[in-house]
């Protein structure tokens, strides 16, 4: 990668969207190091996490013994509050699910690729996709001495359907028709239809396992890599290194003292002074000042959450099928990239799966930027002259500017449009999908059945257009069972043509996730899932000062 | 102290509590307008229905308004502040962790600012119309107008990024020396002067040159007295009132206005709580933090009030 004389530091996003891509499609470690070139191979570090990409539950050997041990640092997230909580249910933002990594561990994980690795679990086994047997590690502790036993997974999973949790996950649980320990290192779930991802399910962070019981959850035991050290709500928390963590030589790090700097301008500042050694949610504006500093890199993580238009299908005009083609190719999606995110996003294709995710299709016709076409598809729905509200807000990443691009384009076409700015505060409850035209904006999900059936299912209370399609309904229950991947990855591919052509919904493009880090953490590798390398950093960076 | 001062605190107080309750009848009433509630807000953008409902009835969330209220202003009277909704811990704790950093900023900025301001704002006034009011006066009101945050943040950029001499974050419970206390205050406490000692010198110069004007002043210059003795003996006493109302209105803002300064420096402060708990829709939390609010400007304004009282003889007599 010699292409970039001019900052040769920075994996710039178009090179980690490459390798991410590359490495989606199972290309081998040794092309993957030569691509990254030298500079690169200290960033990839753990070099065994380049699995045999879409294979789940794929061996994925810890790294252990690569790192250097002992050290503090100071990580700084983008928002704290009162909320604040270290029960796994209640996640709700990125510095919850950061903590949550820090104190607890999942029964599997996801690697690189989203692909399910085991964690807790040292087998998982089904039949027909619908009894699902899970054997447990037996060398398991939690922080407080008591050894990880089968009660401790029914429990943490049997907790999330009771509507009192307030679990983020409730929904996804209720398929667990049965939660059962089977023996002492043994549990049985029973799905009340058959889903070959569970796997996938059991590696979201909410499921993270806590012992038995537990009613406090600010002490924060659980098995993970660190122990609570402090924990104030809206302030800090600190983490201490385990010593008895079972997986060998890790984590590396002493210490871990987590704050948030709601600002992203003082958060940045706080980074550059050195104050704090990690920062997410970098704006694209201020990557220019990250990469210039010597001490400091920016990491740029494609990842799958993106921003939509909704186009209502349930009303005028969007019950047009003419109207909503139009207002996908009214999207200028190279310009809504270089424009609104300065080159930090991936063009995306009206279908909510990610170049380079699992179960990509990537042999659909790009939707590009064609006024023409619109201005002929609205006219003959007879709709050449009209005027509609746009609804965009802060709270849909993007959506503001997004929505004055698109003005300015749907003019070309003869299509006015009054863009209307709301504020975030109850823009989810009360205006998105409220409208005939509005924004929403989706976060990665960890799988494509997930995505499919929150946000696209005809009967999912988020189906954000309110589209019906009999058809993709049933393929969604069809892929959900079947257990044969190149069948399974066909119909995924099928719905997403579905949804790419007749859904309600444009995807201009997926924005990635930008972090900014001292040259001195090492072991640090952009993962999809989120910033903060897919909110599992602590146990895998090391301090090289 | 005589009965009419004494008369006139303990009307202040009475009127104090009645406003209290007002401000909190209204802040209840508005909290409860704004779109979303506690349940909403905990369980985010994807909660179905039947949980929403289910926390709902869980938070008492499910009762008529007035109820909540009466309740909440019941459990006040025998001093229990309710439990925040957000994070499941009662209120008084949250503001026992939040006070004092806020009182320690509050201090610090206070004791920076007041004789900065007074120094200033006496010398432009000796001084008025000649240079140094021109420039004083020019500083001030570019002070006044230059807003908080640009002057944290170009702080920020100059001492903590570029120059490296101070931390760009401050943390109230990571001092163990007076030199750490410094470096940490040093930022926020010279943003938050800039923004006070302005208002607080222009608020003095006025006063002091009102007095300066009058005839007394005038009588005294007559008698050769010299102008620091003038200010200092005969003005500076009879301006006191309108001075030390300038500060009481400064200081409510430090106590309860400074949520871009703890924002911009990380500081744990009570106006980050508020807003916190105003994002997160925590009633108890946002009464809590109102009524401390509402308390400390009526009793700083009620303190200003009786040093007018104190320092003026015919007040102070009748």
């Amino acid at each position: 990668m010699t292409d970039h004389p001019k900052r040769p530091e920075l994996i710039s996003g178009e090179e980690s969207l490459r390798v991410f891509e590359h490495l989606n499609r199972g290309m081998s470690r040794r092309n993957v190091l030569h691509m990254l070139g030298v500079a690169g191979v200290a960033a990839a570090g753990a070099g065994s996490l380049f699995g045999a990409a879409g294979k789940v539950l794929a061996e994925d050997a810890p790294a252990a013994g690569t790192g250097k041990p002992g050290g503090r640092i100071r990580v700084a997230g983008m928002s704290s509050s009162t909320a604040d909580t270290l029960d796994p249910a209640k996640g709700a933002l990125s510095t919850d699910y950061v903590r949550h990594y820090m104190f607890y561990n999942g029964l599997t994980r996801f690697d690189r690729h989203m692909t399910p690795q085991l964690e807790l679990a040292e087998r998982i086994d089904n039949s027909d996709a619908l009894l699902w047997t899970i054997t447990l590690r037996k060398d398991v502790t939690f922080h407080n001495g008591k050894s990880l036993t089968a009660a401790d997974v029914v429990f943490s999973l049997n907790r999330h359907k009771d509507p009192l949790t307030g679990s983020k996950v409730m929904a996804l649980v209720e398929q667990f028709s049965e939660i059962k320990a089977s023996g002492p290192n043994e549990v049985q779930i029973r799905l009340s239809a058959a889903n070959a991802e569970l796997p996938s399910i059991l590696a979201v962070s909410h499921l993270l396992i806590v012992p038995e019981g537990t009613t406090d959850f600010n002490k924060g035991i659980g098995t993970g890599p660190f122990t609570v050290g402090e924990f104030k709500p809206g302030v800090r928390s600190i983490a201490v290194r385990n010593k008895n963590y079972w997986k060998p030589g890790l984590p590396y790090l002493d210490e871990i003292e987590f704050i948030a700097i709601g600002d992203e301008p003082s958060r940045v500042n706080a980074l550059l002074s050195g104050d704090v050694h990690m920062i997410n949610e970098v704006n694209p504006r201020s990557t220019t000042r990250i990469s210039a500093s010597a001490g400091h890199r920016v990491v740029d993580a494609p990842s799958g959450n993106y921003t939509d238009l909704i186009i209502r299908q349930d009303q005028m005009p969007g019950k047009s099928p003419e109207f909503t083609q139009a207002m996908k190719l009214l999207l200028d999606r190279e310009q809504v990239k270089s424009a609104v995110f300065r080159g930090y996003a991936r063009v995306g294709n009206d279908h909510p799966i990610s170049p380079g995710a699992r179960y990509c299709n990537t042999d659909l016709p790009q939707t590009t930027y064609d006024p023409e076409k619109a201005r002929f598809l609205l006219k003959k729905a007879g709709m050449e002259s009209i005027t509609m509200p746009l609804v965009a807000s802060p709270a849909a990443t993007g959506s503001v500017d997004i929505a004055v691009l698109l003005q300015q384009s749907a003019r070309e076409a003869g299509l006015k449009l009054n863009v209307n700015r709301l504020p975030s505060a109850g823009y989810w409850s009360y205006h998105r999908m409220h409208h005939p035209l509005s924004f929403g904006n989706i976060n990665p999900r960890p799988n494509a059945d997930v995505m499919f059936s929150q946000f696209f299912q005809s009967k999912a209370p988020w189906n954000e257009s309110g589209w019906q399609n009999e058809q993709f309904d049933q393929l969604l229950l069809l892929a959900r069972a079947e257990v044969d991947e190149a069948k399974r990855t066909r119909m995924y591919h099928d719905m997403q043509a579905l949804v790419h052509e007749h859904c309600g919904i444009g995807v201009p493009v997926f924005i990635s996730n930008i972090d900014g880090v001292d040259q001195r953490i090492k072991g640090y590798v952009a993962n999809p899932l989120g910033g903060f390398m897919g909110y599992m950093f602590a146990e895998q960076v090391w301090l090289d000062a | 102290m005589n009965s009419t001062t004494l008369w006139l605190i303990g009307r202040r107080l009475g009127a104090g509590i009645v406003t209290l309750l007002i401000v909190s009848m209204v802040v209840f009433a508005i909290t409860a307008v704004l779109p979303g509630d506690a349940a909403q807000q905990t369980l985010g953008q994807f909660a179905t229905p039947e949980q929403v409902a289910a926390l709902r009835v869980k938070l008492g969330l499910d009762q008529p308004g007035v109820l909540r209220y009466l309740h909440w202003l019941m459990n006040l009277l025998t001093g229990d502040l309710g439990e925040s909704v957000s994070s499941a811990t009662p209120v008084s704790e949250l503001m026992a962790g939040r006070v004092p950093n806020t009182l320690m900023l509050a201090g610090a900025t206070a004791l920076v600012s007041i004789p900065a301001a007074l120094v200033l704002g006496i010398g432009s006034a000796m001084g008025r119309g000649g240079r140094i009011d021109s420039v004083l006066s020019f500083f001030t009101l570019a002070m006044v107008a230059v807003p908080e945050f640009l002057v944290a943040t170009l702080a920020v950029l100059i001492f903590a990024v570029n120059l490296g001499w101070l931390s760009s974050l401050s943390y109230a419970s990571d001092i163990s020396s007076p030199w750490q206390f410094m470096r940490t205050y040093a930022l926020p406490v010279m943003t938050l002067c800039c923004v006070i000692v302005a208002q607080m010198a222009r608020m003095t110069r006025a006063a002091v040159i009102d007095q300066l004007d009058s005839p007394y002043v005038e009588m005294a210059r007559l008698k050769g007295i010299g102008p620091v003795r003038i200010v200092l003996r005969h003005a500076l006493p009879n301006a006191i009132g309108p001075i030390a109302n300038a500060i009481a209105l400064s200081l409510s803002y430090l106590l309860g206005g400074v949520v871009i300064v703890e924002t911009i420096f990380n500081y744990p402060g009570i106006a980050s709580l508020m807003v916190d708990a105003v994002t997160n829709r925590d009633m108890a939390l946002v009464q809590a933090c109102t009524m401390l609010f509402c308390a400390a400007y009526l009793g700083l304004v009620l303190l200003a009030d009786l040093c007018a009282i104190l320092s003026n003889p015919r007040l102070r007599n009748q």
